[in-house]
Formats: structure tokens, sequence, C-alpha cells
């Protein structure tokens, strides 16, 4: 490893008694060091309300300062710091320490590239989502006034808007995992958001791209999406609904 | 009191496969193969319920079971166009179907575009074999063969 300060065990620091210390098993990777991964687990003492986050920034701040990991908001809002914890896909920020057990695996998510540690490079995951066009498609002069819906109209998408695109879900499906080109939960969401958007009139496009080989036909209805989305999108049934209005071509 | 401190694990072999390249996407065919795979999946399973489901109850349960078959048994069925009709349908039912299955399996786990395509090869010619051979079968059944 890279130069830093590390606590030998020999040197063990006290801890309060409010506090319990948890083991945190993390898949360190940086190729500038080792072509390898490996198993690194630290022993942190947190609070009854910690998240995991707040354990991460523990070891990074006191005890590691190489673990790289990325977060933003700290709050579930800006999605940067989904990984896999104990197997599954959370957000760091929104799991809590207490329930995660006395030895805590965390990994990077699975199936994008990892560049170190627990950040993985996002991009074929945004070019899965920018190629569904997830942008209001309209014809026609601007109007002069909002583009008006019905409270029925915008409910048809509601659950979909609440994406923040994290890749928990994306990164959680078996079929990404063994096969980068397919597009996604995630971008099959985008697209749903879209596709039942009363002003949209991009609805046809966005269906004949996701008709194709790497589209919503690859989907095995796993629920691993559903399961993981942090937001708590019906993922699942959102990508049944695109299959749907492909077979019956309505909305 | 409790302590903490830090420990390295012995390194392991990484569980995710370190940063790879990315598969080129795939060309757009512009048909509704996929969709029309995906729908007769859902029709050949559903049909597939009560043909495979009656077959098996008649083969292996009813009167003395898988004990009574021999090639009067099925002599004797297939002088009705009835089972015929009902094994033909079966065969290329679940023939189609198990290799479409197999055609979406080999699709999500073949990772090298030759492993695809010979996997495809051997899978599409062994069911061609068997579709072939099953319905000749049928069709040409005599039987008054036996000597
Ligand atoms: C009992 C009636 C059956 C029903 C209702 C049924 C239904 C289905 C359905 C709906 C799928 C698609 C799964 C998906 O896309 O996620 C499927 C996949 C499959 N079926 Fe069947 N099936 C039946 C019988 C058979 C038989 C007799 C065979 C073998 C010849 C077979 C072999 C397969 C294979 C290999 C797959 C692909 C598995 C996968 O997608 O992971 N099925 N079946
Ligand atoms: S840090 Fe922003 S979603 Fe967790």
């Amino acid at each position: 490893m890279t130069v830093i300060e590390q606590r030998p065990p020999s040197e063990q620091s006290p801890v309060a008694d409010h506090l319990r210390v948890v083991r945190i098993k993390v898949r360190r990777y940086d190729p500038e060091v080792d072509p390898d991964a490996n198993w690194q687990t630290f022993e942190v003492p947190v609070e009854k309300s910690d998240r995991l986050i707040d354990a991460l920034h523990q070891i990074k701040w006191y005890q590691d300062g190489s673990l790289s990991f990325r977060r933003s908001c700290g709050h579930g809002v800006c999605g940067s710091d989904a990984m896999r914890v104990n197997g599954v896909n959370r957000l760091a920020c929104k799991v809590l320490v207490k329930d995660l057990g006395d030895e805590i695996l965390v990994e990077p998510i699975k199936g994008l590239p990892v560049l170190k540690d627990l950040i993985v490079d996002m991009e074929p995951f945004f070019a899965a989502f920018r190629a569904v066009q997830p942008f209001l498609v309209n014809s026609g002069r601007e109007p002069t006034r909002e583009r008006l819906q019905t409270a029925e109209q915008r409910e048809r998408f509601d659950d979909t808007t609440k994406c923040i695109m994290c890749a928990a879900c994306t990164t959680s499906c078996p079929i990404f995992w063994n096969d980068e080109a397919y597009f996604g939960p995630q971008a099959i969401v985008a697209a749903h958001r879209f596709i039942f958007d009363s002003r949209d009139e991009g609805a046809d496009e966005r269906l004949e791209i996701l008709n194709d080989k790497e589209g919503v036909w690859r989907c095995r209805t796993t629920f691993n999406c559903t399961d993981a989305c942090p937001r708590g999108i019906e993922i699942t049934k959102a990508i049944q609904e695109v299959k749907r209005a492909l077979i019956f071509r309505r909305r | 009191m409790t302590t903490i401190g830090v420990s390295a694990d012995a390194p392991s072999r990484p569980v995710i496969e370190a940063p790879r390249s990315r598969r080129p996407s795939a060309r757009r065919t512009g048909t509704n193969f996929e969709m029309y795979a995906w729908i007769f999946m859902r029709m050949s399973g559903l049909l597939l319920v009560f043909l495979v489901l009656g077959h098996l109850f008649i083969m292996l349960l009813l009167d003395d079971g898988v004990q009574r078959i021999n090639f009067g048994f099925v002599a004797g069925r297939w002088a009705s166009p009835f089972w015929r009709t009902w094994d033909l349908a079966q065969l290329w039912l679940a023939q189609l179907h198990g290799t479409n299955g197999l055609r979406v399996i080999i699709n999500d786990y073949a990772e090298r575009d030759g492993t695809r395509f010979w996997l495809k090869m051997l899978l599409y010619t062994s069911s061609f074999l068997v579709l072939l051979l099953g319905t000749l079968v049928i069709f040409t059944f005599d039987p008054e063969i036996s000597g």
C-alpha cells in the first residue's frame, strides 16, 4: 500500500463504552500498487445511529486515508455512494450499521470497471442512459405557458421520476453483470419516465431503441433491481410496462 | 474495554474482474425478433403445462404407469390422429421453447463472440436433428414393423 499512517494492532486505542466495534471488510483495489484486488478488514467503533458512510469516514479520516469511495450529499439524494454491502447494493448513506451485523462486507458495485477501491467507471452506465433519449421530445412551437397535464397523466410516470442514477439497480442485474451491452434497468426506467409522459412525443423512437437485442427483452424478471433501488422505485414493474407498451404499442 | 486496530487480510483473488474492455454495442437489428421470441416463450410455456403434464400423467401414473409402456402401447396410442397431433405439438413446442431458452442463456453467459457462435451452432444443429427425427417418426411410424 502507499505510505499512509496505519496504526498497527499492537498500538490499539481505547474505545468509549457507548460505542460498538464492527469489523468492516473492504475490497481494496489500487492498480498503481497491486494489480490484484484484496480484502482489508478494519475495526471501527460506531454509534447506534451511525450509517455505513459514517463508518467509512471513520476509516478514511482516522485509520487509512487511502481508502477511496464517492459520496457527495450524504443524504440519499445525489446517488454517489452506491456500493455492494453484504452482497446487496445499498447507498452507504442510507443504511444503518446496526442493521448490518458485526462483520460487514463492502465491495464496489458489480459489472462496471473498478478504478480504485469502491470507485467504478460509470461511463458504460451513463452511455446506456444517454442512448434512450432521456429528455423531452416535442415538436411544434414552444408554448407560451407551461405544458399542462392532469394529475392522472402525471401519476402515470411518477414512480420513475424518482431515480437518482446511483446505478444500484443496473449493477444488481445478473444480465448486466455478464453483458455490459444490455441497457440495464436504469436506462429502461429513464425511458419509462418519458414514454409515459403525456407531454412527450418521442415514445415510439425510445420503444424502438429498447425493442432491440440489448433492450427490454433481455430482462428476466429477477427483481434484483427493485430490491436494490434506494428510492423504492418498482423497477421490474416499469420494465414490464415498457414490454407491454411494445407488444400493444399503446400508452 | 474494547479496542480497535487495523488488520490486513491475506490478499485473495478479486471477486470482480478488474477493469475490462467494453464490448462493442450490438448493431440495431430493426426487427421484432426478440419480442416475438419473448411472447413465444410465454405462449408455448402455457401450452406445455397441459401437454407435458398430461403426457407425464398418462405415461407414468395412469393404470400401471411406466410398467405398461412397450411397442404395442405406443402403436396403440399412435393409431389415433389425436395422440399423434398431441405428441407432434409437444415435440415442436418443447423443442423450440428449450432451444430459445438455451439461446438466451448462451447470449447471457458466453463472453467471446467465437464461443457464442459455436455454442449456438451446436445448439441449432442438435435441436434441428431432434426435431427432424421426432417429426419423421411421428409421421412415418409403422405399427407392423415388429417381426
Ligand atoms: C411446464 C411448462 C413450461 C412453462 C410454463 C415454461 C415457461 C417458461 C418461461 C415463461 C420462460 C421464460 C423465462 C424468462 O424469460 O425469464 C422459460 C424459459 C425456459 N424454458 Fe420453459 N417452460 C415450460 C417447459 C419447458 C420445457 C419442457 C423445457 C425444456 C425443453 C423448458 C426449457 C426452458 C429453458 C431452457 C428456458 C430458458 C431459461 C432462462 O431463461 O433462464 N421449459 N420457460
Ligand atoms: S452521498 Fe449522495 S446519495 Fe449518498
